[in-house]
């Protein structure tokens, strides 16, 4: 199991680490400074900062977070069409076991950022920015569309899945030469009804995948859950017995029938049923579901869980989740009894272990 | 040499005081510094040149407007402030 977790915040980043008394914050970074999201990749940790006034920037620390570099943060292009400013790192994620030394960033704007020297230098995947599609993208939750899931293939390096809000979920077979939009079965009822189904403009909240059963992905949508059985070409919503609304969701790494989600009421409300914070767990693929309030507050909780503020490490018993409240919980038991960590944090933006 | 301030935020990135950079516009004098502090740049300006939504200059004085604020005409003694705009806090 891991030790060790990484918490992004509203006022900077926190490490914490498992003792026997219990999780305890070891170390802070960027003080006062939103760091939206963080990623520990060979030995390197990196954390993408957004100052209020100065703009996103991304640091790196080889000594787990004791010092720290500032890189270049990755910037859109003037060639590229439109010529955005870069509003946020949303997603910082590995290049999967066959590019150990890869990195990607997901931002806002919806561009794809893509390094192969450990974050010095960063491109835009011109070819995902000039889809024609791209001028039906729209903001969800920010004014402009935002990619935040990004998934290699385990079995294949020019493979590569990504979700954008709202713009849909893409694939590329040919390491980023071209792109084709997937996601067959969504349905977005936020658009007149002739383009419900429209692959294009649907608002996937978070997408993960299973790593050891890669073609088994789950998805909160803006509107309900879904399962994919093919990699995200097919899209099946599942029925839960709770609110189908929510951000964040994780898969267990080994078993494809396994994944958690955090309830909430949906888009127009965006906060737990009667003020009861729960998390719901399937084990059997989506038929059934497991509702899951112990240790998690029952009255009067406002907590949100953001699309990176749900984590499950290598072991799939140990949950770690962050709300906008700045509350933090782990559970050891796969999410059944949940301890809370601290309850006065910033507003949490990502959890990650380490 | 225009004397060029810049707010206390940026404190650990350029130091106390006022640096100094020639140029007829705004936009002249703060490209001639930030080339020679280039960490700076992307902290004042953005991805494409333009300055940050939510930094604010002001020059002799006068608050200036966003878009217009790098092609301002300034004097050989001009002062310039480098702030964060209050909008962004």
């Amino acid at each position: 199991m891991s030790d060790r977790l990484l918490v992004a915040t509203r006022k900077g980043l926190f490490t914490l680490e498992r003792k026997r008394s219990g999780w305890a914050v070891t170390l802070t970074a960027f003080a006062g400074i939103p760091v939206t999201n963080a990623l520990r990749n060979n030995g390197v940790i990196y954390a993408a900062l957004k100052h209020g006034h100065f703009g996103p920037k991304l640091h790196r620390s080889g000594d787990d977070g004791r010092s720290w570099r500032e890189l270049a943060a990755p910037a859109f292009p003037a060639d590229a069409a439109g010529a955005p400013s870069l509003f946020q790192i949303w997603s910082l994620d590995t290049g999967g076991r066959h590019r150990p030394d890869r990195l990607w960033i997901g931002a806002i704007p919806a561009g794809l950022f893509r390094s192969d020297d450990r974050g010095e230098s960063w491109h835009l995947i011109s070819s995902l920015w000039n889809v024609p599609e791209r001028a039906r993208w729209f903001g969800g939750g920010y004014d402009a569309p935002g990619i935040h899931s990004v998934l290699p293939d385990p079995r294949d390096a020019d493979r590569l899945f990504i979700a954008i809000s709202c713009g849909g979920v893409w694939e590329t077979r040919d390491d980023g030469a071209t792109w084709s939009v997937l996601g067959k079965g969504l349905v977005a009822p936020y658009v007149p009804p002739e383009q419900a189904e429209d692959s294009a403009i649907q608002d996937p909240h978070r997408v993960v995948r299973c790593a050891a059963a890669p073609d088994v992905m789950w998805m909160q949508h803006h509107a309900g859950i879904y399962r994919s059985a093919d990699a995200g070409t097919h899209w099946t919503r599942l029925s839960l017995p709770c609110d189908d609304f929510g951000f964040a969701v994780v898969a267990h790494p080994r078993d494809a029938q396994t994944a958690w989600f955090v309830p909430a009421i949906k888009d127009e409300m965006r906060m737990p049923r009667d003020g009861a914070l729960c998390v719901t767990r399937t084990s059997d693929g989506g038929k059934t579901w497991q509702i899951m309030r112990e240790g998690l507050p029952q009255r009067e909780a406002y907590d949100l869980v953001y699309r990176h503020g749900l984590g499950v490490d290598e072991s799939g018993e140990r949950l770690a989740m962050g709300s906008t409240t700045g509350s933090l919980w782990t559970s050891e038991d796969g999410g059944e009894r949940w301890q809370l960590v601290n309850a006065h944090l910033p507003p949490i933006y990502a959890v990650r272990f380490v | 040499m225009a004397e060029i301030h810049f707010t206390s935020h940026l404190r650990n990135l350029v130091p106390d005081g006022p640096l100094s950079a020639s140029g007829a516009t705004v936009g002249e004098a703060l490209a001639s510094l930030l080339a020679a502090q280039p960490h700076v740049r992307g902290y004042v300006l953005d991805d494409q040149g333009g300055l940050r939504q939510h930094v604010c200059i002001f020059a002799d004085g006068e608050r200036l407007s966003r878009d217009s604020a790098l092609s301002r005409r300034i004097g050989p003694d001009a002062k310039l402030y480098v702030m964060q705009a209050l909008s962004g806090g």
